[in-house]
């Protein structure tokens, strides 16, 4: 006998405020989690203010960046290269935070979330909200310190970024949850981090503007263009001089919308990659 | 204690109802054409050899992946077609520890307290009561990476019953466990089903862990070989008692004790 799976799985019964209750939950709970592991904390700082403080600094006088939208005047590198530096912070923890799906996949952990009775679409994005949440905190110290190196954005950029991170985080966390689904152990996914991570990174406007990647390299060039990083990043970068990138906003909002849609579809017990392969406690 | 709440549709069905049953991996098949029953407010042990297909059955009832053959229900709740219904009434431990080693043992219950929409006033007062019936209230507040292997065991079997579920699975709960922190787990579970009237499916390749007042399914190699109390299995396989029906059935020589799977 086959099961029918016609008709849509109901999850009725919870309420409106039931559903913020597990919300709340799981955002603390990764909180906690986050406060928990200074180490990590540290961690996700220190990269991006060492390229702030070390590599932004000795390369200040060799890469000059002439006046580009959203800047009307010249502008330091440290200054160009922040919403690069911002959107790496998002990225890492999108990474991280899928890091630790797969260790508690492995170790057990992801079970309790995943046999919740609330849909687990929902459980998935209030898992991707919480790591947003927490990327988020760090981006606001990390510009806090910044301040501090002079990099001074318009007051009115520390809010108008704040809708650009929570999108961002949404693109990081549904990209890492989507890789998160294919990867089995945790070793495997150390490999994917190089892959995915510094190509992201690199292949983009973060370090360099596109008219300059285009002077060098053409073939680069259209691969940036191809990149949802560099839109991720022209969006914070825009965001942070109170100024909205329509065209940047459109491709981070598809792309997050993309790989969301496909991180559920990888994670959905009827159809998903991991019903393929023994599901998420990896036992048989 | 109250762990239980009663709902109209529950009374008449059986706890969890398993249909012609059958999941792969691949080309191997793990689990093929199994049925069994579990009656509300009943020890049921499902006894297996290690690879019976005993953790895929967990996977499956819990839904962490659905049955392409077969159905589950809860209390007469499809587990694909209502998951949100069956699942509400299921309290699981898993053979894996899946508890977070650095929060602290009131912290793990009150998220899983929020993972069922129970609120954090509710979390916490509902998870004070299971951590007294427990003999665990001195540890509400240490981290769960200080407690010991069967503490650790009790804590979860506590998060399981937060939401007041009627039917509790547990797979292997007692592996690596000492023989009193063994018998201590069975005993407190043992009582859930006779103060608190949960139906209660025991997964466990330990046949020392196997009464006769129990009902027991008998599963091997993916498929159930016998089912029903205890003494009907025992008469029906020739068998002087479960060990030697169990063998007689599975064709193994002897199963392992306890102390040899240690």
């Amino acid at each position: 006998m086959t099961a029918a799976h016609s008709t849509a799985p109901s999850h009725a019964g919870f309420s409106v405020r039931q559903y913020a209750i597990c919300l709340i939950g799981i955002v603390w709970r990764e909180s906690l989690r986050f406060l928990h592991q200074r180490e990590r904390f540290i961690a996700a700082l220190v990269r991006p203010l060492l390229w702030l403080f070390i590599f932004a600094a000795g390369f200040r006088q060799v890469l000059g960046v002439s006046i580009i939208p959203p800047y009307e005047t010249y502008v330091l590198y440290e200054v160009y290269i922040t919403p690069g530096l911002v959107a790496m912070i998002q990225l890492f923890n999108g990474m991280q935070s899928s890091l630790s799906m797969v260790y508690d996949r492995e170790m057990g952990n992801m079970r309790t979330l995943l046999v919740s009775p609330f849909p687990r679409w929902y459980l998935l994005i209030s898992k991707l909200s919480a790591g947003m949440a927490v990327s988020i905190l760090q981006v606001y110290v990390f510009l806090a310190i910044a301040w501090l190196w002079e990099i001074e954005p318009p007051p009115i950029g520390y809010l108008a970024i704040l809708p650009a991170l929570v999108l961002c985080g949404l693109l990081f966390g549904s990209i890492g949850l989507l890789l998160s689904s294919l990867v089995k152990q945790l070793e495997n996914f150390a490999g994917i981090m190089n892959f995915v991570i510094f190509p992201m990174y690199f292949a983009s406007s973060a370090l360099y503007p596109l008219w300059r990647v285009r002077e060098s390299s053409p073939l680069l060039y259209y691969v940036c263009q191809w990149n949802p990083f560099t839109h991720a990043v022209e969006l914070i970068r825009f965001a942070l001089h109170g100024k909205l990138n329509w065209m940047a906003l459109a491709i981070v909002a598809g792309t997050t919308a993309a790989f969301l849609i496909a991180a559920i579809i990888a994670y959905d017990p009827a159809r998903g990659f991991i019903a393929r392969r023994g599901g998420p406690g990896g036992s048989e | 204690m109250c762990v239980t709440h009663g709902m109209n549709k529950d009374n008449d069905a059986p706890a969890l109802a398993v249909k012609s049953l059958g999941h792969a991996y691949g080309t191997r098949r793990a689990l093929d054409g199994v049925s069994f029953e579990v009656p509300a407010g009943r020890f049921t042990v499902l006894l297996g050899l290690n690879g019976a297909g005993k953790s895929t059955l967990f996977s499956l009832v819990t839904r962490l992946y659905d049955a392409r053959e077969g159905t589950i229900e809860v209390f007469g709740n499809d587990i694909s077609r209502a998951p949100g219904e069956a699942l509400r009434r299921l309290g699981v431990v898993f053979q894996s520890r899946t508890l977070d080693l650095d929060l602290s043992v009131m912290q793990n219950l009150t998220y899983h307290a929020a993972l069922h929409g129970i609120s954090g006033d509710d979390g916490r007062r509902r998870a004070t009561e299971m951590l007294e019936w427990f003999d665990l209230s001195d540890r509400r507040k240490d981290k769960v990476r200080s407690l010991s292997g069967g503490q650790m065991r009790r804590v979860e079997i506590a998060r399981a019953l937060l939401h007041r579920p009627k039917l509790l699975l547990l797979d292997e709960a007692t592996v690596g466990l000492d023989i009193r922190s063994r018998a201590d787990i069975i005993g407190h579970v043992r009582r859930l089903v006779a103060e608190e009237d949960i139906g209660v499916l025991w997964a466990t390749h330990l046949i020392e862990e196997v009464t006769l007042q129990d009902f027991v399914v008998v599963l091997h190699q993916g498929r159930v070989l016998a089912e029903g109390p205890v003494g009907e299995v025992v008469t029906a396989n020739g068998g002087r008692d479960i060990r030697s029906a169990f063998a007689n059935l599975t064709g193994a020589d002897r199963p392992r004790t306890a102390s040899e799977a240690a």
